[in-house]
């Protein structure tokens, strides 16, 4: 039976494409198929879990919607007539709670029960979730509208890895078809992003990834296995790794960018030259942008905001502070129950923290610290390899050096 | 109480610079605004004109210079 992955290799863009090809037509004329649309999403998300190991996953994903479904809709009708934080609080803890049992089965302490939970796509559908719920907290989100909410939850192109979208602006786009001149505009987009993602993840993620990142991880794994704690070819592999994560991730984001587009939808990008960085804040801005604005909005803001309000810490430098450690190790934790990952939110939010202070100093002895093209240039030099110290971190590897030998 | 003065002041005492003379600079990509001042300014706004703004659907775009911030603040004030 046919199984396609997605974006996964370049026949995949022309099962789909001709698939959306009445859609763009529609969308060119103002007219917006939603039936038809729900039945491309629906078909190429079949396609994902059609079929062996596959199978489960599509099943979980079944539970998981209705789950959420009945969790959203719940919570809604609830905040028409009230507005109690212990029930925002209940609601958002049983949005999270498939992730949580699902990170907790991974680390093999429930396997063979639990991991039935999973299936790809979960991470990223848990924040369209939840911010749904913290939507409604606030009064942004007001009716529960159940088309809406499922073409939002199973909206196809940003599945598997994101871009995150928030339901209030996706409602928005969803409801109409664009302008025809931005419509046009945006299939110009969306044709610069797919050659664009192709370069990126068809050859460059596909050279660093495959061929030299490999090779390099083999290289230090001769050194483990001579018994050595530290290896000069742990460099490279930092760099290498660096590389294809970008590549690998930014081509996937440009493919899921374009895809949306030519379904009228304008999901927020991903990726801004987070290379180019002069300090880890403003990497943050630039890297994995829906990821890292989503917790940026609901998880510092959220926890500044209630520290200040309540005034339980009265020095601002403290709660932002404890508020970077919260935000990354929470990021951290989202991506998985292992040591790295919890190593890699620390390592961000020691950073973050001192990267202000540095600020705060910088503020302080103005007149003394100077400021050019050439202390910009070493600022995006630190911040790079700061950087890939830390996905040197993040990518696992250290765990295979040291404990896995 | 007259809105744009009572904005201008809250901002000078949060970013410690006075905006009035430049009431369309972007706060967030000069680097005036970051995400802690944000939450410190829509407090200190909710203390002084009793209006609730968001702070999960915060956009950007709608508070990123005064006089922005000024509109907003009318429009939430009703």
């Amino acid at each position: 039976m046919l199984n396609l992955q997605p974006y996964a290799d370049p026949t995949y863009f022309l099962y789909l494409l001709a698939a959306l090809v009445p859609l763009a037509i529609g969308l060119y004329f103002g007219k917006r198929f939603v039936t038809y649309e729900i039945l491309v999403s629906l078909a190429f998300i079949f396609l994902i879990f059609d079929e062996g190991h596959y199978i489960n996953q599509g099943i979980a994903l079944i539970g998981y919607s209705i789950w959420q479904f009945f969790l959203v809709w719940g919570y809604i009708t609830y905040r028409k007539k009230a507005n109690k934080a212990w029930v925002f609080y209940l609601a958002a803890f049983l949005s999270i709670l498939p992730i949580i049992l699902v990170r907790i089965s991974g680390t093999g302490l429930f396997k063979p029960q639990l991991s039935l939970f999973g299936f790809l796509g979960i991470s990223y559908l848990t924040f369209r979730s939840v911010g749904m719920i913290i939507e409604t907290r606030d009064g942004v989100t007001h009716d529960f509208n159940p088309i809406m909410f499922l073409r939002f939850m199973l909206f196809m192109p940003t599945l598997s890895s994101g871009p995150i979208d928030r339901y209030s602006r996706f409602a928005k786009d969803a409801a109409v078809a664009p302008e025809r001149s931005r419509y046009i505009e945006l299939l110009g987009e969306a044709t610069k992003k797919l050659f664009l993602g192709f370069v990126y993840k068809f050859i460059l993620s596909y050279y660093f990834g495959e061929i030299i990142y490999p090779y390099f991880q083999n290289q230090a794994m001769s050194d483990a296995h001579h018994g050595m704690l530290l290896s000069w070819w742990l460099i490279p592999v930092a760099y290498s790794y660096g590389m294809y994560l970008f590549f690998d991730f930014a081509g996937y984001s440009l493919f899921a960018l374009a895809i949306s587009y030519v379904m009228g939808i304008e999901s927020p990008i991903n990726f801004n030259k987070p290379y180019g960085s002069k300090n880890i804040k403003e990497f943050w801005n630039r890297w994995h942008m829906s990821l890292s604005f989503w917790f940026r909005d609901f998880v510092f803001m959220r926890f500044v905001f209630l520290f200040l309000k309540n005034k339980w810490i009265k020095n601002r430098n403290t709660v932002s502070t404890i508020a970077y450690f919260v935000n990354m190790l929470t990021m951290g934790l989202w991506h998985g129950l292992t040591w790295f990952y919890i190593v890699y939110g620390l390592m961000h939010a020691t950073g973050m923290a001192v990267n202000d202070a540095w600020i705060r100093f910088k503020r302080k002895h103005k007149d003394k610290i100077p400021h050019n093209k050439f202390t910009e240039a070493f600022a995006v030099v630190l911040t790079f390899h700061f950087v890939i110290l830390t996905f040197l971190v993040f990518c696992g590897f250290l765990d295979t050096f040291w404990f896995h030998r | 109480m007259d809105v744009k003065a009572g904005v201008l002041e809250v901002l000078n005492n949060i970013i410690g610079e006075d905006m009035a003379d430049q009431m369309d600079e972007n706060l967030f990509d000069s680097g005036l605004l970051d995400s802690m001042a944000t939450v410190e300014l829509l407090l200190e706004l909710e203390g002084r004109f009793g209006i609730q703004a968001p702070v999960s659907e915060f956009n950007r775009e709608d508070w990123d210079t005064a006089n922005k911030i000024i509109a907003k603040v009318e429009s939430l004030m009703g």
